[in-house]
């Protein structure tokens, strides 16, 4: 019997201590896809259950923080929005930041926040933060809908000189950084933070911290000297700044600093594999 | 001989008690700076056995040592073992919800993992929407939902709620629907982590019904936890009795769980009842079991009769009151049920106050060797739940397996000694 069991060893699943540190399973992520498409639904109907205006709720936050914004900093404040409408120039600083800092703050809770479904059942972990992007890819989409069409009756103005430039074309690179930015730095946190929580505390006003250091409700011309070399230090600068030179025609899009932000996403998402692997086998012990 | 499809080499998991604090901090600096050096964890040498009741010196325990077994192709495999013995533990590591301290797992096929209905529901979706949600979660694709659905509905018997969100659900009506999407799973080996204490007597029969289906019918490979020891039997073939962390027997399921269930030799104490925080009126304020001498045990032989006394508190004059017990097997089938009034109008009856004893005794040779849960509650006449503490006492003791081979032969629930007659032979 023992000689047997020996020369049967094509085993589908070895379940051992230690894993590899890299082993990602991409086949076992493709299998559970349509899980993936499921969690995504489940987000985006539960969101809305029992709410009368649904999806409206999508417009209306944007709407109301830009608003706020162009109020505060714009006529307190006085602060340039590089000739282009207030409204116009927040609202698009506003939906590319929210995108990325609810990617990051949702992903970053992933351990905890799904430790009652993880404790019970495996499915690859990965699953709960890239729906979370696609989720919130969804609800982006829909306000850029919203500021497309705040885009269109603004262009028709004469006198503002907003346009869209060739840059448009790069829309997806944008989207594509923000969410791997947010995943992956989401992902260290989450991984950092199954046994010791500190970390997580600085999540919340962390991520508030940031916008401030991203030209979300000032322009990177704002700044001068050692002031924007820091600023361009910050991988988000490129997206948002990016993001306005294509959609408004303004703004200084330099494509060095959007090379820049792709390495650093690269390394980032790399780091936060690593870790992501490292404790997603073991965490339910310590969360 | 049918090849395994599941081994477990030299399996232990490891947990650390306490806080995360910064001590565990400490603790894991310096198991890091040993395993950097190369070294062993050093925290893995003070760990010991897991006996929940006994006080150990170090904060770290083998939840499970050195497990080792094989599981073969189309096998009914249940475990068991009291709380804490490492069955949940063992589950867990098979899932892949976590992941051995050390040794190894190999499967062969798919597993699916029933620990807890309805993992994933969510709340505000219909029915039919966190049918495909936890079918997806559990590792089913869509396509093959969307197949079984129809007879999934029909299984968990809810069609006329299956657009409503789930919220609404009655609980039974949720775990209906919960196992009637796990049942479902095509995979070659299903773990079932006691889950059939829930729902009503008819869906656990039917639930059991498909369990039977799915090892004998199918030929699927089922591992199955519980404390129902009449579904273990009925439904296994093969059990492992675990104890603290450790992998006790493996063999024939009635013989392990006969083994199992006479082998409480080491809980012989502080199985007594007592509640002195009652603010009721009428309270049961101790229950104890007793030998024929009035010494006090919960271990008993076929030959020893059984006495259970009650000490009754009565604050103020309450007329009627009387004391229903029921006696149930380890199966939880209810054999026998009486109430003091039986044994005429006792002073417990009459309006006086203070302290009563109420005493009941099993002859001997009654019961057949088991464990025997008791359950006792105050009644009254003039109902009146304010003054009376209603559900009482719920204790246990055990009639050791005869040392003769007679009764581990009966099959019966009771063993009792009938005095047979020799009436003579017939003449013609």
């Amino acid at each position: 019997m023992k000689a047997q069991e020996h020369s049967q060893e094509n085993w589908d699943l070895v379940i051992r201590s230690k894993t590899h540190w890299l082993s990602l399973n991409l086949r076992e992520l493709w299998r559970y896809r349509d899980l993936l498409m499921l969690l995504v639904k489940r987000d985006y109907k539960a969101s809305f259950k029992q709410t009368i205006l649904g999806p409206i709720w999508f417009f209306i936050q944007p709407l109301l923080t830009s608003s706020v914004y162009a109020v505060i900093f714009g006529r307190i404040a006085n602060i340039s929005t590089d000739g282009n409408p207030r409204l116009l120039f927040y609202m698009a600083g506003v939906i590319m930041w929210n995108y990325f800092s609810t990617c990051l703050t949702a992903t970053s809770a992933t351990f905890v926040t799904n430790a009652n479904i993880f404790g019970k059942v495996y499915f690859p972990r990965l699953i709960m933060p890239f729906s979370v992007v696609i989720s919130n890819l969804l609800r982006f989409s829909v306000q850029f809908l919203f500021f497309f069409g705040v885009l269109i009756y603004y262009m028709r103005m004469p006198e503002y000189t907003v346009h869209l430039t060739w840059a448009v074309a790069l829309t997806p690179i944008f989207l594509l950084i923000m969410a791997l930015l947010g995943l992956s730095m989401g992902l260290i946190v989450s991984s950092l933070t199954t046994k010791y929580r500190d970390l997580a505390h600085l999540v919340g006003f962390g991520v508030q911290l940031m916008m401030y250091a991203t030209p979300v409700v000032y322009p990177a011309s704002f700044l001068e000297g050692k002031w924007k070399t820091m600023l361009e230090l910050n991988p988000m600068t490129a997206v948002i700044e990016g993001f306005r030179f294509a959609f408004m025609g303004s703004g200084a899009f330099n494509p060095v600093s959007l090379f820049y932000s792709i390495g650093v996403t690269l390394v980032l998402l790399f780091i936060s594999i690593i870790l992501f692997n490292k404790v997603e086998k073991g965490f339910m012990d310590t969360v | 001989m049918s090849k395994s499809v599941l081994i477990a080499e030299d399996v232990s998991k490891m947990y650390r008690l306490g806080l995360v604090s910064t001590k565990s901090l400490a603790h894991d600096i310096n198991r890091w700076w040993h395993v950097v050096r190369g070294k062993e964890d050093p925290y893995r040498l003070v760990g010991e056995a897991n006996d929940r009741s006994a006080k150990g010196e170090s904060e770290y325990v083998w939840a499970l040592r050195d497990i080792n077994f094989s599981i073969y192709e189309g096998e009914a495999v249940g475990i068991i073992g009291r709380n804490g013995a490492g069955k949940s533990t063992m589950l867990k590591l098979l899932s892949q919800v976590t992941q051995p301290t050390t040794g190894t797992i190999k499967v062969r096929g798919r597993i699916a993992s029933l620990l807890e209905v309805g993992t994933g529901f969510h709340p505000e979706l219909t029915g039919r929407e966190n049918i495909f949600l936890n079918g997806a979660i559990l590792g089913m694709r869509k396509r093959e939902i969307q197949r079984k659905l129809d007879e999934i509905i029909a299984f968990s018997g809810v069609e006329r709620y299956i657009d409503t969100p789930v919220k609404r659900y009655s609980s039974g009506m949720y775990v209906r629907l919960a196992f009637a999407v796990a049942a479902h799973l095509e995979s070659e080996i299903l773990i079932v982590d006691e889950v059939l204490a829930v729902g009503d007597a008819e869906f656990q029969k039917k639930c059991l019904g498909k369990m039977g289906e799915v090892s004998k019918g199918q030929g699927r490979t089922v591992l199955f936890v519980s404390h129902n020891m009449y579904a273990i039997k009925s439904l296994c073939s093969r059990a492992i009795y675990m104890q603290n962390g450790t992998l006790k027997n493996d063999g024939n399921a009635s013989l392990i769980v006969d083994q199992y269930l006479s082998g409480y030799d080491s809980m012989d104490t502080a199985r007594a009842y007592q509640n002195t925080l009652s603010d009721k009126a009428v309270y049961l304020e101790k229950a104890v079991c007793q030998n024929a001498v009035g010494l006090e045990k919960y271990m008993f032989t076929a030959d020893e009769p059984i006495r259970v006394v009650f000490t009754i508190k009565k604050k103020t004059p309450v007329r009627g009151v009387f004391l229903h017990f029921v006696l149930k097997n380890y199966e939880e089938v209810a054999i026998l049920e009486t109430d003091s009034r039986e044994g005429g109008y006792p002073e417990i009856d009459t309006d006086l106050e203070g302290d009563f004893t109420s005493v009941i005794e099993i002859p001997s040779r009654i019961l057949r060797s088991g464990r025997y849960h008791i359950s006792v509650g105050i009644r009254s006449e003039q109902h009146d739940p304010a003054q009376i503490e209603s559900l009482a006492a719920f204790m246990s003791f055990d009639v050791l397996a005869d040392k003769s081979p007679r009764d581990a032969r009966r099959n019966s629930i009771l063993s009792t000694i009938l005095d047979w007659k020799d009436a003579g032979r017939v003449e013609a």
